[in-house]
């Protein structure tokens, strides 16, 4: 304890740590870092905090440092038991002095805030894109609404958790939800804009550079918003119109272990709820539109890779990677046992989804 | 067992003012004793909430844990978030607002103390209700902000968002009953010669609290009609299927939740602003700017509640707007701080327990306030929001701020309750161990938000630079529940061998001192008349020019208990007696509640109780 009773005032333990995420800040490349200027309006919004940041970093060292001078310096020490200090009861210049001084600064910042504000508000015209963003819980449905529709009114390109942009492109986004509010983020291209039912919010993003820039639900939307995340998959414009055409074309029918799934798939009731553009049984809405879905790289809202393995767990019990999730609670054919799946089925099923590449 | 003096038609006897023990308590309607109840019961809320946090963050310690599973850590979360605000720092704001207010303003009691203990009982009963989800159903599991539609039945199946609905509300009546009655005490009953502007800070910051509560309050309550209408009765306020706006219940939940943000902080401000004089032996430097500025974040806190909205599209004009009021409010706290580091300038510091956590309070504030500023530039904000830059931001506020001044206030008047003092080594490892834990577990969440981890995620995968600060913070968290450890060894080991405090243990500067510790239950036993701001300093160390009524230089010359003088002996102070019906008509609204998750017919029942409550608390005679 005598250690405590020589050092009474808070060693600069805050500062320290605040320094150190600030170096460790500059070298950030994680896939969620908000220091990326990947994306124009992600440059923007680091630009204004950087500001932001410096001003407070050094009001916090003035006043830090002041509040441990006054702690050092003005301890009380023997002898003073029958002295007062003098009892000032304030100062009136020195006090609205420091009541103008931080309203300056801070209606500074107004002047970056505003004119950002108008920046990322804008409707992008010309050469770019639409994208239709709809929150479902837990997962991403993306139509392409510039490629053309099927006769029924649909997009021909519909995806899921995994949206294609053609980097150097804005990108509208048009938000909206099918059943709570969700919130689009994807850090290294731009902050978060809500999906909220009944409302029609926008926003854009682009990419300057190709590249995969991993995005997350930001708004709390039940069960399993941990595990509702995203991909932005930015291509060169050649490889992005590969991707359209391959989009929008239909699957042709299944063969062999493949043409087995896809019976299954009929037969176990997923069509209810998943659609396969060339397989005309499949319609259902309430899922993720799986026409290509052996194409992208995750399975499960972005959370696990896209391979076997996970495939056939996702399949046979998907509460074993993510204990809310719908189709597990509501699909047939987990609850009702004369539907139920054998290993075998399983591995059919599996087949027929990695063929839908 | 009450002491039977007398029966009425029909309705109990009023128990005697000789009961003891148990049901002396039960009865009470003395404000200090409300005032400790209301302390015992909010900080077992804050154990509670406090386990609650233990365990989300065990779950986040390391990437893709199985410890909890989501539907648990959900209602963690949520019910971390709803205890710690509405079942520990509110209550333990009014713990201090009972003990402290009436004492410092010199008057015998509140204004009306059966609807005191009315405020305590309801608490009691909507903190039990809030959590009986824990053993009946299912906690709420939404988030504390409920954002509707996932609170609609469609989306919240279970019964968790039934106990959320019915126990806030019964919370709220709580609130304002209470906020009501120091309104009325500190207008109505302050010793002759005590204006406005010689109202000791801490009281002046609980009017304001007090206001913010009797206007915030009703907000709530109508957005939790509308929400208990649209799941029990099937309204549709909210349900966008049918036409309803989930946006509406942001801007209720948020023109309630952002003065409620103030609500939080702004006693312990008060308490701060009464510690660091007394220790510093200054009076408060620029008394005026501080009450001032307590007003005008008190009144501009209506103006700002979109910031939390500024994701939800609500267009750059309202964003900018709300952006710039956020930006403002900045100014009256800054300005607060500035008048603490004037008031400890120049001063002859005594370094003892409450001032480490008064002075503690500054410096974590400071972090928080900053950080606030970055979140208020709206498209800063944009990143940030939803994130754990958020999550450390208002833990710096609500933790680093509420908590650190509501423990300063701990150590400052426990002395006055129990009547002796509280350790000051375990305190200042309390101290020491607090400031260390909260600065690791909650700086680290500034990173992590910026390196883009969303708020109230049950796991996240490795290899997003998560993981490191991630099991910092956890680790961290458990040196917080090590010092409140210590703090409770602290408080038993005091109340037995704490050394006796005497009237005036800091050399204090209110009221409060220059009576007995532990008070007698009259509290003066003549009303002081005061004749300057820090009535009792100036009685000590009397300056001789203000009204001519010099008292004696020293301390020394003012005798213990000036105003407790021959306490024992005074029998002629009359004080209310206890009484039954406070619980009785607590205890009817909370069946009213209750009786609507269960069955229509027990609401009905506690509609009988509240009248019956109500019909014997009109009747009942002063005393029998």
């Amino acid at each position: 304890m005598a250690v405590l009773k020589r050092c009474p005032i808070p060693p600069l333990l805050p500062l320290v740590i605040i320094l150190s995420f600030l170096l460790a800040g500059c070298i950030s490349d994680d896939p969620m870092s908000t220091f990326s200027r990947d994306g124009s309006a992600a440059s923007l919004e680091l630009d204004l905090f950087a500001l932001i940041w410096w001003l407070m970093v050094a009001v916090f060292v003035v006043l830090e440092g002041v509040l441990l001078y006054v702690v050092l310096r003005y301890r009380k020490r023997p002898g003073q038991e029958d002295v007062l200090p003098v009892q000032t009861h304030g100062n009136t210049k020195l006090e609205i002095a420091w009541t103008i001084a931080p309203a300056l600064v801070l209606v500074a910042l107004m002047f970056p805030t505003i004119q950002g504000l108008g920046i990322l508000s804008e409707k992008h015209g010309g050469d770019a894109i639409n994208v239709k963003v709809i929150g479902h819980q837990w997962w991403w449905e993306f139509q392409y609404p510039d490629y053309g529709t099927n006769p029924q009114g649909q997009p021909l390109v519909v995806t899921a958790n995994e949206m294609h942009i053609p980097a150097g492109k804005k990108v509208n986004l048009a938000l909206e939800s099918a059943d709570v509010i969700h919130s689009f983020w994807v850090p290294r291209l731009a902050g978060k804009t809500d999906l909220i039912p009944n409302h029609h919010n926008t926003m854009w993003i682009d990419a300057k550079n190709p590249g995969e820039y991993y995005g997350q639900c930001a708004e709390f939307c039940g069960t399993e918003h941990g595990m509702m995340k995203l991909r932005v998959i930015a291509d060169t414009q050649g490889e992005f119109e590969a991707w359209v055409s391959a989009q929008k074309s239909p699957q042709p029918a299944a063969t062999g272990v493949a043409a087995q799934g896809a019976t299954l798939f009929l037969t176990k009731g997923c069509i209810a709820c998943h659609t396969i553009a060339g397989n005309p049984a499949a319609q259902g809405k309430i899922g993720p539109n799986l026409t290509h879905v052996g194409s992208r790289t995750t399975v499960v809202a972005g959370f696990f890779e896209n391979n076997t393995e996970n495939l056939t767990k996702w399949i046979q019990n998907p509460d074993s990677l993510k204990s809310g999730n719908i189709m597990g609670r509501d699909a047939p054919v987990y609850k009702v046992p004369e539907l139920a799946m054998t290993d075998e089925d399983v591995k059919m099923l599996v087949a027929y989804m990695q063929s839908l590449k | 067992m009450a002491t039977v003096t007398g029966t009425m038609g029909g309705v109990l006897p009023r128990p005697s003012i000789h009961t003891t023990g148990f049901w002396s308590w039960v009865t009470t309607v003395d404000h200090k004793r409300i005032g400790v109840l209301y302390g015992v019961t909010a900080f077992t809320f804050f154990l509670i909430g406090g386990i609650e946090a233990l365990a989300v963050r065990a779950q986040l310690a390391r990437p893709e844990q199985g410890m909890l599973q989501p539907a648990l850590y959900n209602q963690l979360f949520t019910m971390h978030a709803l205890t710690m605000i509405f079942l520990s720092v509110m209550p333990l704001g009014v713990a201090f607002f009972n003990i402290v207010v009436p004492l410092q303003i010199g008057a015998r009691d509140v204004a009306f103390p059966r609807l005191n203990a009315l405020s305590y009982w309801l608490f009691l009963f909507g903190g039990i209700l809030l959590n009986a989800g824990w053993l009946f159903g299912g906690s709420p599991d939404v988030g504390w902000f409920a954002y509707s539609n996932l609170t609609g039945t469609d989306y919240s199946m279970g019964a968790g968002m039934n106990y959320y609905v019915t126990g806030l509300q019964v919370l709220g009546v709580a609130s304002v009953a209470g906020a009501l009655n120091f309104i009325v005490t500190i207008v109505n009953m302050r010793a002759p010669g005590m204006s406005m502007m010689r109202l000791p800070v801490f009281t002046w910051m609980t009017l304001i609290v007090s206001i913010l509560l009797v206007t915030a309050m009703p907000v709530i309550s109508i957005a939790l009609i509308e929400l208990t209408f649209d799941r029990l009765f099937g309204t549709n306020f909210f349900n966008p299927a049918l036409g309803g706006d989930p946006i509406l219940w942001q801007h209720l939940f948020w023109v309630f939740g952002h003065p409620e943000v103030y609500i939080l902080i702004l006693p312990a401000m008060g308490i701060v602003s009464e510690v660091l004089p007394t220790f510093a032996r200054k009076p408060l430097f620029g008394y005026a700017f501080v009450i001032y500025s307590g007003i005008v974040i008190g009144f501009m806190g209506w103006g700002v509640w979109a910031h939390h909205m500024f994701i939800t599209g609500l267009g750059p004009v309202a964003n900018a707007v709300f952006a710039l009021s956020t930006m403002l409010i900045a100014i009256p706290t800054a300005v607060k701080i500035f008048n603490w580091i004037g008031t400890l300038w120049g001063g002859q510091i005594e370094m003892k327990t409450p001032v480490y956590f008064s002075i503690g309070f500054v410096a974590v504030f400071i972090v928080g306030g900053l950080s606030g500023v970055s979140h208020a530039a709206t498209p800063s904000d944009f990143q940030q929001s939803d994130t754990y830059y958020i999550v450390a931001h208002l833990h710096y506020v609500l933790f680093g701020g509420a908590i650190f001044g509501l423990f300063s206030g701990i150590y400052y008047w426990f002395p006055k309750v129990t009547g002796r003092m509280m350790g000051e080594t375990l305190g200042k490892w309390h101290f020491w161990l607090m400031f260390i834990g909260m600065n690791l577990t909650f700086g680290p969440m500034h990173w992590l938000g910026l390196n883009g981890m969303p708020r109230r995620i049950y796991t996240y995968p490795s290899g997003m630079g998560w993981d490191f600060w991630n099991l910092v913070a956890t680790i961290s968290s458990y040196l917080i529940a090590i010092s409140m450890l210590i703090f409770l060894h602290n408080v038993f080991r005091s109340l037995r061998k704490g050394p006796r405090a005497g009237n005036d243990p800091w050399n204090a500067r209110t009221l409060e001192w220059s009576i007995p510790s532990p008070p007698p239950v009259y509290n003066f036993a003549e009303i002081p008349v005061v004749l300057a701001r820090d009535a009792y300093w100036e009685q000590k160390y009397g300056s001789g020019h203000e009204n001519g009524q010099a008292h004696a230089a020293t301390s020394e010359h003012v005798s213990e208990g000036q105003y407790g003088a021959a306490a024992d002996e005074r029998h002629d102070i009359h004080m209310p007696w206890p009484s039954y019906w406070p619980l009785i008509t607590a205890f009817g609204l909370f069946v009213v509640f209750a009786g609507l998750l269960v069955n229509v017919v027990f609401a009905a029942l506690g509609v009988l109780i509240l009248f019956y409550g109500v019909y014997g608390w009109a009747l009942e005679p002063v005393a029998e």
